[in-house]
């Protein structure tokens, strides 16, 4: 990491702003990810 | 209590040597990793040496064009009214007497100017801001005006224009900070006229109050306020007596903020994680259970139906039996009856011949004779 | 029955539209004079006490009430428990109009509400626990919007995008149970960063997961509470599976609502354990503490308890004043009354009955909007075209 950090309240708002960036990111995957898990399912129910 | 927590978690960390618990957060703000801006000033007040003159606090309110308040920092009355920081003064100085046969003490109060500022660590549009000069500062062009930063603040320092409709700010002490970009001495500090408060690198000033500690034992209480009050402040104290009776509080304990709520905010990534997993899958169950239950229902319906059917049949076999049973006594029971009939009118019609034929017979002897 | 009569008449001057009228206009002259004249023309804020009633009040009782609305959709649709489907959509309700409020009071409170989106959209304080709370609120209260909107879909009669809508329903209900884990949770978190500040009773590590079960319960006590309000002046509005359900809900929420206060009050313990506070509940705070914790969650989970095995109805809608009495206090305790306990009294914060008025004001906005919406749309019964279609 080359950024430098002189309080932990500097560091706090630059690794929770990443932490947040991430969490939106988590939610869409999670969603998109069980759709895929859960996708032969509903084929094998259609037919 | 924060202590030892701090350390308990700061073991686990180190045990698990995972950087992924929430706690190494606090860990990693143990002064391994941020010690502060290296060259940040801070002031030294030292109230044994402050005599009340409300010198300062009137430097303060011409640097800061504050208005002219109704009473005249002449008025030396006002010390003992306990007073706080607010919109029209940035700082403010008290008169205590820890010992009535003793003379009073002097004790400026301003911005602490935190190493981690409690202020900062709450406000959620970024508009306060530690400096590398070591002052907290503030952007009222952020400011949205919610006063979490006021009850942030454990030395109650921020103050707010509650009578400004329009555009209201939250004021407090800038430590001067254009004048120290200058190069200049802050205004409080260039006005007092017997050094109680000493200007410098917060590094230094520490160094200096512990010689003075040092120097004269009885003088002073063995204790420098501000080096670790609320993670450490930027302005530093010395006291003749204990601090809690200068007006100074002792329980705030040595946590900085932004280590009192990094657990909290931790727990927040971990459970926008798990939850929608923890959540589904009990859906998952539940609806399988429904899947289960509609399927038990449906089996179920069919064995009664079968059952139902099966029981009907026998029934119905059992009742034909029964019946062609029946209807085969009766046949035979008419059978009987018809032969035993036919029996009885055969015998008649023989009886009758019988009789006739003797009838005859004797009418044939009748004539006969 | 001449309740429902005068109902259909409609004249204006009930005692409701009376009362209620009135604090519209005192309401309003208030919303005048606060904007006209800054916060201190209305409140009793001062440096000292910069939070009242309006934080602690209208929002963290406004949130905390309202967290019937994840309750019971997690219930119906994450639990399974069908049998409270018939609640969902008056929880909903309720939540959504208290997450509006809640959004709206802070119009108020905030120094310039105008800048309220700025922590969102411009400069965002990521360390700040109250910019997490913000966040989640402004997102809740979209997905509330969204799960609330097939009622008024069903109302205007747009088919399409409502059976779009009520597709989604899972997963508005799982983002809707995380955010509000999280927002219920934090609002307690915000006072963690003053633990000078708050008496050491109510001050704990384990805030946030104090505020976050309280707002389980405080939920169920407040659709139960709630339903018992709607059974007596919108029973006309009612379908009979509604009716048929009610009684199910009740003591369903009530029989939960017992068993999650009283892992509440283990927690409050184990909170106070873990910090040895034990030597101040002999204290004056002590008792008010003991008086918060037992007069108004352990009795009234007892009431529910007692109430569930007789199948008292009304025993359960006592409970649940009781416990809703409860919330109100503890949000209160931890924002306004155990908050700067150190302040000599003189210093201390009461509100104005201005402040009291602008809160007045909002709950009755609320209220004229629960019953305009409850009145005209299905909340209380299913569409006809929609029967049987969940
Ligand atoms: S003393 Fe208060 S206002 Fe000053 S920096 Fe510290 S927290 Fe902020
Ligand atoms: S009042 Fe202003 S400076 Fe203080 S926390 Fe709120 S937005 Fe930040």
């Amino acid at each position: 990491m080359e950024k430098v950090f002189y309080t932990l309240h500097d560091f706090m708002i630059y690794s929770e702003g990443i932490t947040y960036l991430l969490m939106g990111g988590i939610l869409v995957f999670l969603l998109l990810f069980w759709l895929f898990l859960t996708d032969s399912d509903k084929k094998k129910r259609t037919f | 209590m924060g202590i030892s927590r701090r350390k308990f978690l700061g073991w686990m960390g180190a045990a698990l040597g995972a950087s992924t618990l929430t706690g190494n957060k606090i860990y990693a703000a143990s002064n391994k990793q941020f010690k502060g801006y290296p060259d940040s000033f801070g002031v030294l007040h030292d109230t044994t040496r402050c005599i009340g003159c409300r010198k300062c606090e009137k430097a303060c309110n011409k640097t800061n064009s504050l208005p002219t308040p109704s009473k005249s920092f002449d008025d030396l009355s006002i010390l003992d009214l306990n007073r706080r920081t607010d919109e029209k003064a940035f700082t403010v100085v008290n008169r205590f007497t820890p010992k009535s046969d003793k003379p009073a003490v002097f004790v400026k109060k301003q911005c602490n100017h935190c190493l981690e500022p409690a202020c900062a660590s709450a406000c959620f549009v970024k508009a306060l801001k530690k400096d590398k000069t070591g002052a907290v500062v503030y952007d009222a062009s952020l400011c949205v005006g919610c006063r979490y930063c006021m009850i942030a603040c454990s030395f109650n320092i921020p103050a707010y224009e509650y009578n400004n409709p329009t555009s209201p700010k939250v004021v407090k002490c800038t430590m001067c900070k254009p004048k120290i970009d200058k190069g200049e001495l802050p205004g409080c500090v260039v006005s007092c006229p017997v050094e109680a408060i000493t200007f410098g690198k917060r590094k230094e000033l520490i160094k200096i109050a512990w010689k003075r500690i040092n120097k004269y034992p009885g003088h002073y209480k063995e204790y420098l306020y501000g080096e670790h009050e609320m993670g450490g402040t930027n302005w530093l104290y010395l006291s003749k007596y204990d601090f809690s009776k200068i007006g100074m509080s002792e329980d705030l304990g040595t946590t900085s903020a932004p280590a009192l709520t990094s657990q909290a905010l931790g727990a927040v990534p971990i459970i926008v994680s798990l939850w929608p997993v923890l959540l589904t899958g009990i859906y998952a169950i539940s609806k399988q259970k429904d899947i289960l239950a509609d399927k038990e229902l449906k089996t179920a319906v069919e064995n009664t139906k079968t059952a139902l059917t099966d029981e009907m049949n026998d029934k119905l076999s059992v009742q034909k039996e029964k019946m062609t049973q029946e209807k085969k006594s009766a046949i035979n029971f008419e059978i009987k009856k018809a032969l035993e009939q036919a029996k009885k009118e055969t015998e008649e019609t023989k009886e009758k011949k019988q009789r006739k034929n003797i009838k005859d017979k004797n009418i044939e002897v009748i004539d006969k004779s | 029955m001449a309740l429902e009569k005068s109902r259909v008449n409609r004249p204006l001057f009930t005692p409701f539209n009376i009362v209620a009228g009135i604090i519209l206009i005192v309401g309003l002259f208030l919303t005048v004079s606060r904007f006209w004249g800054g916060l201190g023309t209305v409140t009793n804020l001062d440096n000292n006490n910069p939070w009242g009633i309006w934080i602690g009040f209208d929002l963290l009782c406004g949130v905390a009430l309202a967290a019937g609305g994840y309750v019971t959709s997690a219930a119906c649709y994450i639990f399974g428990l069908k049998r409270f489907h018939s609640a969902v959509r008056p929880a909903i309700l309720t939540a959504f109009l208290g997450y509006a409020l809640v959004v709206f009071a802070l119009n108020f409170d905030v120094g310039r509400p105008w800048r309220l989106p700025y922590p969102l959209f411009f400069s965002q304080g990521t360390s700040s626990l109250l910019f997490e709370v913000g966040l989640c609120v402004f997102l809740y209260l979209n997905v509330l919007f969204i799960e609330y909107s097939p009622a008024a879909l069903e109302w205007l009669g747009y088919k399409k995008i409502r059976n779009f809508v009520v597709k989604l329903t899972l997963v508005l209900t799982i983002f809707g149970v995380v955010l509000s884990t999280l927002h219920q949770s934090s609002l307690g978190a915000l006072f963690l960063i003053a633990p000078s500040k708050l008496h050491p009773l109510w001050y704990s590590s384990y805030l946030p997961v104090f505020f976050f079960v309280s707002s389980i319960f405080a939920g169920m006590s407040m659709v139960i509470f709630e339903g018992s309000l709607a059974h007596r002046f919108l029973h006309h509005k009612m379908d009979k599976t509604h009716l048929d359900e009610s009684l199910g809900v009740a003591l369903g929420f009530g029989k939960a609502a017992s068993f999650v206060m009283m892992g509440y009050i283990a927690t409050k313990f184990i909170g106070i354990a873990s910090d040895n506070n034990w030597h101040y509940l002999a204290t004056g705070w002590g008792l008010w503490f003991l008086l918060e914790l037992i007069g108004f969650v352990a009795v009234p989970a007892f009431l529910y308890a007692v109430a569930v095995r007789d199948k008292n109805i009304k025993l359960v809608r006592i409970a649940s004043i009781l416990a809703v009495l409860g919330i109100v206090l503890n949000r209160l305790n931890v924002s306004v009354i155990a908050f700067n306990w150190h302040l000599p009294s003189s210093a201390r914060y009461f509100p104005s009955w201005k402040e009291i008025g602008i809160s007045l004001f909002i709950v009755t906005i609320g209220i004229i909007a629960y019953r305009f919406i409850a009145t005209k749309m299905p909340i209380l019964h299913e569409h006809p075209d929609y029967k049987n279609d969940h």
